[in-house]
């Protein structure tokens, strides 16, 4: 173990915790409040196999917004899927060995780094450029931008300009995750420290930004109900205590 | 005309060009405050009060109320919690409303309506907000933000327009409601709607019309009918053990060109042999608890309609066109009246009287004359609540397909407005969700914008002449603001009016038969005049006879 292992040993234990747990919560949260009323926009798909395809062109191909916005579409996508190829190809890190797949992967991975880092460059620069994305833009919200090019950058020119020594930094994340502490040594290339310091503050903010996107967009009403409404009484638990208890409204509700 | 500044339409491609924003165009007061006797009704917040200038007041203990009602809200409602979350602003959603299109007002952006609630919801129940607001954009419970959240919670339509093209399905309408109940819970109320709601409340539709008023008017219906057509048909209130119940919006009583669309339903239904009855106790298709956020009012009301059908023991539920009665009967009423196990099994419910009509015209069971309708080169508009917020008939997109397959089969005539104006992505009239009001003129007359100019296309390309609706707020609210947009209120048809028109009902007298009804009648009467006359007379001479004497 070196100080420098055990400090980003640490700080990626944390990280990880509050990713899972922050994540976890706000999962939770969507999972348990209720959707009181029919809302799917319409025209809604009238089963639950039609909301599941719904889904999946929202998810994978970003439907909604190709139909709003081409330009904005193909920014977003070239980010997200290079985002994905990045993360896949990153799986390496974290196991000994790979598979079929991710090891067919792995080239694709390399160069999506730049899809990546231009799609980013892309939506930035439309942040300052059009009027309307700039009146609602916070500076988090450039700040995110900047975040995700710095952890871009940072990979991109370890994989493409000088080089790092990957084996160290597998062998420090297999560790981490088997908590042998003996293996908590971090090379101190400034380049992979610059990159993890970035990822896990990445990792930290997670559950408590708009990153929650991600897996919110499952939980929407407006995109994940079924059009059947005449055919099913949907009813949240505390609209049915009204039923239950006679009363117009919740105020006058027994406890 | 009042002077407002009325947009310029231009009937180049029938869509209007994304305007640069303009700060602060519509900043104001909002709409007129729901006094106290109102909101008590509502079981609202009532402690405020009026100053000499006629500024209210919030209640006393506004601040702690509107965040509790915030918690409250987001406690649930998952839409709200989730689409206060989730927005990263990309800002797909910014130039789709109709309202920000007319106004240039970034306010009026859908992100940035929602941004209004969420930099409150951020800094009082976020981590970033609480303690980096600068960064995040979070701001203080202000009375300039509850100012801001009234005037801009009440420039829009609810309409969902931009749910559409949220990557995310944000529906700003959600935020809109949550926010207008927010503002209720604080003595914010807004009393178009409370009022209206109150009238349901007391004498059963949002016009107030009690029930022999309502009687005479549909008495007076039957005899334009008969007059027209030389058939009685029924217009039937309150009749235990009919069939249908007929749930419409109050203004088909009376408001042009509703009423038309009303003696549409008739006619069909007496076509069919339809046992059909209205209520007057539940004499009102239109739900205003949804405008103003308010589950329980909502809820209220729409169990009018099932004690009504429970009372009358009728077997199905019809209702008429609206676009908002419509969304809360086909998405929300099995929610907050069902269960309707009580009504025949056979059919849905509730039915959308267009579901009725067009199986009729497909099986051949009307008789029509299209050509009863060639004087018109009609279009239709997709209320926006029908076609984002309900379907009509089994499939799915029958709430497009439905209307137009009636208005095609009973016109020559039909056009459609340009593809990124109809069906799902159908521009509201702008008087929707609650702001059908005068004391919102302006934001009325420039939400009609886009609309005006897909309109104005196929005037201009097509020949069109009229506009079909298929919901009484877009009707009144196109009748009401067409005029400032150059065309002439008569433009706007009722989609059962063209049913009307083109009917010919079994037993219906021809032009000449009524043209010989009426001279038949006219000679009777002079005959009875003359009769009368020569009565007079002789009783006269008489009398001076008897005087002579
Ligand atoms: C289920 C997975 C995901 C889906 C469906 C999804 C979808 C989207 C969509 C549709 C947008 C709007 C278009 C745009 O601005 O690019 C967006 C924006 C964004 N996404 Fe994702 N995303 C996912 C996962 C992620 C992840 C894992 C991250 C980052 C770690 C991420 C980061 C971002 C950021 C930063 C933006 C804002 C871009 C901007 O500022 O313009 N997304 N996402
Ligand atoms: C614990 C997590 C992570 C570790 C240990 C890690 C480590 C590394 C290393 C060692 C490289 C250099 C690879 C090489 O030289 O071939 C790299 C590259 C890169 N990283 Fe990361 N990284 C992590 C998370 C992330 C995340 C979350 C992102 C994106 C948001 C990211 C984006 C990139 C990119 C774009 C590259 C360059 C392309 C590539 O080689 O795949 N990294 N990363
Ligand atoms: S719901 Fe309609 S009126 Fe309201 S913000 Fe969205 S597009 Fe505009
Ligand atoms: S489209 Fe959706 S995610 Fe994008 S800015 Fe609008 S509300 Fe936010
Ligand atoms: S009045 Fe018509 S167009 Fe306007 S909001 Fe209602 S349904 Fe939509």
């Amino acid at each position: 173990m070196n100080a420098l292992g055990l400090i980003y040993g640490v700080i990626f234990w944390a990280a990880t915790i509050a990713i899972v747990a922050g994540v976890a919560y706000k999962i939770r949260l969507y999972w348990t409040i209720p959707a009181p009323l029919k809302i799917p926009t319409m025209p809604a798909p009238r089963t639950k196999g039609g909301v599941v395809f719904r889904m999946f062109k929202e998810v994978a191909f970003f439907h909604s917004l190709f139909r709003s916005d081409k330009l904005l579409w193909l920014f977003a996508i070239l980010f997200h899927y290079g985002l994905a190829l990045v993360l896949i190809r990153h799986s390496r890190y974290f196991m000994e060995g790979m598979g079929g797949v991710l090891l067919f992967l792995q080239p694709f991975g390399k160069y999506a780094a730049f899809a990546m880092i231009i799609g980013l460059i892309a939506l930035l620069a439309r942040r300052f450029m059009i009027d309307r994305v700039r009146y609602i833009s916070a500076p988090s919200d450039f700040l995110m931008l900047v975040l995700l090019l710095v952890i871009g950058i940072s990979g991109a020119l370890m994989t493409f300009v000088s080089h790092v020594d990957v084996t160290a930094v597998n062998s420090f994340f297999i560790s981490l995750r088997t908590f042998n502490f003996s293996g908590w040594n971090l090379p101190g290339d400034p380049l992979v420290i610059f990159h993890l310091t970035a990822v896990a503050f990445l990792m930290i903010i997670f559950p408590i930004s708009k990153l929650m996107h991600a897996p919110g967009v499952f939980f929407s009403p407006t995109r994940n109900q079924v059009d059947d409404s005449r055919e099913k009484r949907h009813i949240a638990p505390w609209a049915a205590e009204l039923d239950k208890q006679g009363v117009d409204y919740l105020h006058e509700l027994k406890k | 005309m009042a002077d407002y500044e009325i947009p310029k339409i231009t009937g180049e491609d029938g869509i209007v060009d994304v305007p640069k924003i303009v700060k602060d165009t519509m900043v104001g007061s909002g709409p007129w405050i729901s006094a106290p006797k109102f909101q008590k009704d509502m079981h609202f917040a009532t402690e405020i009060e009026q100053s000499e200038d006629g500024k209210w007041t919030l209640i006393p203990n506004w601040k702690e109320a509107a965040l509790e009602k915030m918690d409250d809200l987001r406690g649930r409602y998952r839409s709200l919690q989730l689409f206060l979350d989730i927005c990263v602003k990309c800002g797909s959603c910014t130039d789709k409303c109709h309202y920000f299109i007319g106004t240039k007002d970034p306010k009026n952006m859908p992100v940035a309506r929602q941004d209004l609630l969420r930099k409150v919801y951020r800094r009082y129940f976020t981590f970033a907000g609480k303690y980096f607001p600068k960064l995040v954009g979070a701001t203080d419970l202000t009375e300039e933000v509850i100012d801001d959240w009234y005037n801009y919670y009440h420039q829009c339509s609810q309409c969902r327009r931009c749910s559409v093209f949220c990557p995310y399905g944000i529906d700003t309408a959600e935020i809109s409601m949550a926010a207008r109940e927010i503002l209720n819970h604080i003595g914010r109320g807004q009393k178009y709607c409370t009022q209206i709601m109150g009238k349901v409340y007391t004498i059963g539709n949002n016009l107030g019309l009690p029930q022999r008023a309502l009687e005479d008017t549909l008495e007076g219906l039957e005899e334009d009918v008969e007059e027209e057509t030389g058939v009685k048909v029924a217009f039937p209130l309150d009749k235990k053990g009919a069939e249908v119940l007929l749930i419409t919006p109050s203004a088909d009583f009376f408001a042009e060109p509703h009423v038309d669309g009303l003696m549409g339903y008739a006619k069909v239904f007496h076509e069919l042999e339809l046992d059909w009855t209205l209520s007057s106790y539940a004499s009102e298709g239109a739900n205003f608890g949804m405008f103003i956020g308010s589950y329980e009012n909502m809820r209220k009301i729409a169990l009018r309609i099932r004690h009504a059908a429970l009372d009358l023991g009728v077997k199905r539920i019809v209702f008429g066109e609206c676009g908002h009665a419509w969304r809360v009967a086909y998405s929300f009423l099995n929610t907050l009246a069902g269960p309707f196990d009580f009504l025949d099994p056979k059919y849905p419910v509730p039915q959308h009287v267009l579901e009725i009509t067009w199986p009729a015209l497909q099986e051949g069971k009307l008789t029509i004359d299209k050509s009863l309708n060639d004087d018109m080169t009609l279009t239709f508009h997709d209320s926006c609540n029908i076609a984002r917020g309900t379907n009509i008939g089994t499939e799915v997109g029958g709430q497009f397909d439905l209307p137009r397959n009636v208005i095609k089969a009973v016109c020559n005539n039909y056009v459609d407005m340009n593809q990124d104006a109809i069906k799902d992505v159908t521009f509201c009239c702008g008087g929707g969700g609650g702001i059908l009001t005068d004391d919102l003129m302006e934001i009325r007359i420039k939400g009609a914008q886009p609309r005006m100019e897909a309109l104005k296309e196929v005037t201009e390309n097509n020949g069109v002449t009229h506009m079909a609706a298929i919901c009484a707020i877009c009707k009144s609210q196109f009748t009401k603001v067409i005029p400032y947009y150059g065309f002439s209120m008569d433009q706007i048809v009722s989609v059962h009016q063209l049913v009307s028109n083109a009917i010919v009902l079994k037993g219906q007298l021809t032009e000449e038969e009524l043209e010989a009804r009426d001279a038949a009648e006219e000679a009777e009467r002079v005959a009875e005049m003359e009769a009368r006359k020569k009565a007079a007379a002789e009783k006269k001479a008489a009398k001076d006879a008897a005087e002579k004497k």
